[in-house]
């Protein structure tokens, strides 16, 4: 490593309308090492990476790769060049197989057509190299979301990279898949190859990366070696604070015992959907948060949607306020006070070309119908408040919230149902993909709502989270309640060995099969 | 707004240099005829069907069926006042009703069964014209109703009568989406039906009242174009309208994937179509060669609001321009 450096750039320089994103951003990777690039929202990680990959052109700056001076002017461009990138989101298509997947755009020809077979040893090979064996020809829908993030994977590594981006690619693995991950990126380190990781998860990057990049607001903060930067050095680098300002931040908030006593706000009794959930009882009651955990897949997202009536229960009945009532749609659950924020913002929860405003005002005026509109001065006010309680970086209401970060994006999807003033709020991994600084303040605000008498619906696949949040813990496996924790059980030894536990009804069925 | 109107301006330019007789207005009976009022009055069916169209696009839809509507109310309408002998009110609103029932028929299948736009919408255009031909017997109704014929040969404040028709359309739809929610709605929902779903918007009715619109736009477009002739032709009115609407709601920058729409900008695009035409026929072009030319100028307008094509072009410029002055650095475009 004491060779130049595989990748240099030095003070790059990009600006989008209203915003200086990079300020001549220095950075640096060497050969063979694993390369965390880290900082807040907003940050400008991901306009460094979609410069470097040429998605976007730069305004100024220079890179130099292998020693040459590149400027990629589109993906290809950058990935014949030896750069590849996996992004956050699979951009692969669902309804090919592996194979194609994995040699969409370079298929092997001969005279024009397509060479199945060769495609598909292809395919194989590259799997291969990821210590995976799996059927090429299955349709990529039909894996898992770890074995597409593979595949994604797989696909990057087919054009014999010699730098690899990984744009957050562990937010939707579990445990178990994110250490497979690492084994991979090890592997590939050993081959020679450089990795630049950006994650949200600083264990993470304390578990697998050798050197790590800090950017704060578009602008390099510093290089360090991993060993040499305590966790709350680095985040008190990313968020520009000092230290002991964090550790107050960070130490553990009183855990007030549950309120069981009181009339539930919901309560769902034997309420199921086929081939999803089994039937479960689940209540949640104003002024606590209860925390729907397991592992992905086990139902927790499936379980929210029935409750909002994103999709229809088949069995049971569903109390609110100790009323029977019925919910089908979202609109029902928003006539009941029912708020939903999902876990894909990008799919079911912006509105990418409507600006901050409409995104915020949408569920409160969708609530009062077509006919009775708001007045501009009153959604003027209303985002007005939410941009300014929720601290949402924007340059202004009128910004098309798709211009906006992940963090502050899903800060206007809680501005936009806190204005209908719910009264349970399902929140579906509201800090998934965001910074530490956003992800404190989601927390916080998750708090701040329980004291007001809020019931809150809470779901995380980060066990330190949930620990931290929540006053009940159900814990879910495969679409069933196995479990529930209160008060001082919730720990996430607790939540990890009931998850862990067999089965006691030993007849159980996975619910796949019903 | 800027390019459709950009290119209108400079068809303009090009009919008052090139086009002999183009720009000439006359005052005749207290009324002004020239080629420019042309364009307003024949372009008025386009302009109604467009702003109706308009609404469907941004639902992410499209409605093929608006040229058959036209002939279903245009045959009604003569139908009603020549066969059965009924008054104008009454022909008007049984026109307007046949037109409403085939919105309502397309919302329905699609917002309500889920049926892709284009399919749904291609059914009643194909089977729409085969009930015109039922309604009128197979003949082509001749009609001197002098009511019915002031609708689209009449003049109101010395411009044509179908421009009032328009414009009082045109505050209507801008009323109904715009002093309402609607308007936002509707974008919510051809932006992303899933997240609009889970607001609590209800993406049906809003979807299903895209088409019931765009039904009574057809319906209002079919009584002008067959007061224009003062018959209804079941075969020919309207016919290729639909291409017309939907360029002029594209050429005015809503998306064919839905979201935002503009209603102006579609009246604009539609006045640009029809501004087209009209030159042609003014240069004494063939009709049957005549669709070539206007293809051209749509593209051209099309690529010009396309970033890529924009920042293509700019990049060329740039090159040739730092080529020339290699002593300036050369600024690069903004994505």
């Amino acid at each position: 490593m004491d060779k130049a450096p595989l990748l240099e750039i030095r003070g790059l320089e990009k600006s989008f309308p209203g915003v200086q994103a990079l300020q001549g951003v220095d950075f640096t990777v060497g050969r063979g090492e694993i390369h965390a690039l880290m900082g807040e929202n907003g940050a400008g990680k991901s306009t460094l990476i979609k410069v470097l990959t040429g998605v976007y052109n730069r305004d100024g700056g220079e890179s130099r790769f292998e020693g040459r001076s590149i400027r990629p002017r589109s993906p290809r461009e950058a990935e014949e060049a030896g750069i590849s990138t996996v992004y956050q989101e699979v951009n692969l298509i669902p309804h090919l197989s592996v194979a194609e997947n994995i040699c969409l755009g370079r298929q092997t020809t001969r005279l024009g057509f397509v060479r199945w077979h060769a495609i598909r040893k292809r395919a194989e090979k590259a799997l291969h190299r990821l210590d995976l064996t799996l059927d090429t020809s299955r349709q990529l829908s039909s894996c898992s979301v770890a074995i597409q993030q593979m595949v994604a994977l797989a696909r990057a590594l087919d054009t014999s990279a010699k730098l690899l981006i990984l744009d957050e690619p562990t937010s939707s693995l579990d445990e178990r898949e994110v250490a497979e991950l690492f084994k991979v990126m090890r592997k590939l380190r050993g081959e020679g190859m450089s990795i630049v990781f950006v994650t949200h998860f600083l264990g993470q990057v304390y578990q697998v990366c050798d050197r790590i990049t800090v950017l704060r607001s578009g602008k390099h903060v510093g290089e360090y070696a991993t060993a040499q930067l305590p966790r709350m050095e680095l985040i008190a680098r990313m968020i520009g604070k000092d230290v002991t300002e964090i550790e107050k931040m960070s130490r553990s908030r009183d855990r007030q015992p549950a309120p069981l006593s009181a009339q539930p706000f919901l309560q769902v009794t034997n309420y199921g959907r086929k081939g999803s959930v089994c039937p479960m009882d689940l209540a949640v009651r104003p002024g606590e948060v209860v925390a729907l955990a397991g592992l992905l897949g086990s139902g927790r997202t499936e379980t929210a949607k029935l409750i909002f009536g994103a999709d229809q229960a088949d069995s049971g009945e569903i109390d609110i306020e100790g009323r029977p009532v019925t919910i089908r749609s979202p609109r029902d659950a928003l006539r009941y006070r029912i708020a939903f924020t999902t876990e894909d913002r990008k799919v079911d929860g912006i509105i990418p070309n409507l600006s901050v405003r409409e995104n915020i005002v949408l569920a409160l005026q969708a609530s009062r119908g077509p006919w009775a509109r708001m007045r501009r001065p009153e959604q003027n006010a209303l985002a007005g408040r939410f941009i300014k309680a929720l601290d949402i970086k924007t340059p202004g209401p009128e910004q098309p919230i798709k211009n906006l970060s992940g963090g502050n994006q899903q800060k206007v999807l809680l501005g936009r149902w806190l204005a209908t003033e719910p009264k349970l709020f399902i929140l579906d991994e509201p800090t998934r993909g965001i910074d530490v600084g956003a992800k404190a303040e989601i927390e916080k605000l998750i708090d701040a709502l329980r004291k007001q008498g809020m019931a809150i619906l809470f779901i995380s696949s980060e066990l330190e989270e949930v620990v931290r949040a929540s006053q009940r813990v159900v814990v879910l496996r495969d679409g069933q309640k196995i479990g529930e924790l209160t008060g001082d059980e919730i720990s996430e030894q607790t939540i990890m060995r009931t998850i862990a536990a067999p089965t006691t009804d030993s007849e159980a069925v996975h619910p796949a099969q019903l | 707004m800027f390019w459709p109107l950009l290119a209108l301006a400079l068809l303009l330019l090009f009919d008052y240099l090139f086009t002999p007789g183009f720009f000439r207005l006359e005052l005749r009976g207290g009324n002004l005829y020239g080629s420019r009022i042309d364009v307003l009055n024949q372009g008025a069916r386009v302009m109604l069907v467009s702003l109706g169209m308009t609404l469907v696009i941004a639902t992410g839809g499209v409605d093929l069926s608006v040229g058959t509507v036209m002939a279903l109310a245009g045959t009604v309408a003569a139908r009603l006042l020549v066969v059965d002998g009924y008054g104008f009110i009454a022909a008007v609103s049984g026109a307007l009703g046949i037109a409403l029932l085939a919105g309502a028929w397309n919302g329905v299948l699609v917002a309500y069964f889920n049926i892709q736009p284009i399919i749904a919408t291609l059914i009643l255009m194909v089977a729409g014209r085969g009930v015109a031909q039922l309604v009128s017997d197979g003949q082509i109704i001749n009609f001197n109703d002098a009511s019915m014929v002031f609708l689209g040969n009449g003049h109101f404040f010395r411009l044509p009568f179908t421009l009032t028709i328009v414009l009082f359309v045109f505050v209507g739809m801008w009323a109904l989406t715009r002093q309402t929610a609607v308007g936002l709605f509707i974008e919510a929902v051809g932006d992303n039906p899933v997240a609009s779903r889970y607001a609590g918007v209800n993406a049906r009715l809003v979807t299903f009242l895209a088409y019931l619109l765009t039904g009574l736009c057809s319906g209002l477009a079919g009584l002008v174009a067959s007061s224009n002739i003062k018959s209804a032709d079941a075969n020919h009115i309207g016919l290729y309208l639909e291409l017309d609407a939907i360029l002029a709601v594209v050429v005015g920058g809503t998306a064919l994937t839905g979201g935002r729409f503009y209603l102006v900008n579609s009246l604009v695009g539609a006045l640009l179509i029809q501004t087209l035409t009209t030159t042609m026929y003014a240069r004494n072009i063939s009709a049957d060669i005549a669709p070539m030319p206007k293809a051209l100028v749509i593209i051209a307008v099309c690529l010009l609001q396309s970033e890529k094509a924009r920042r293509y072009l700019n990049q060329r410029f740039t090159r040739h321009q730092s080529a020339a002055l290699p002593a300036i650095t050369p600024s690069r475009a903004q994505p």
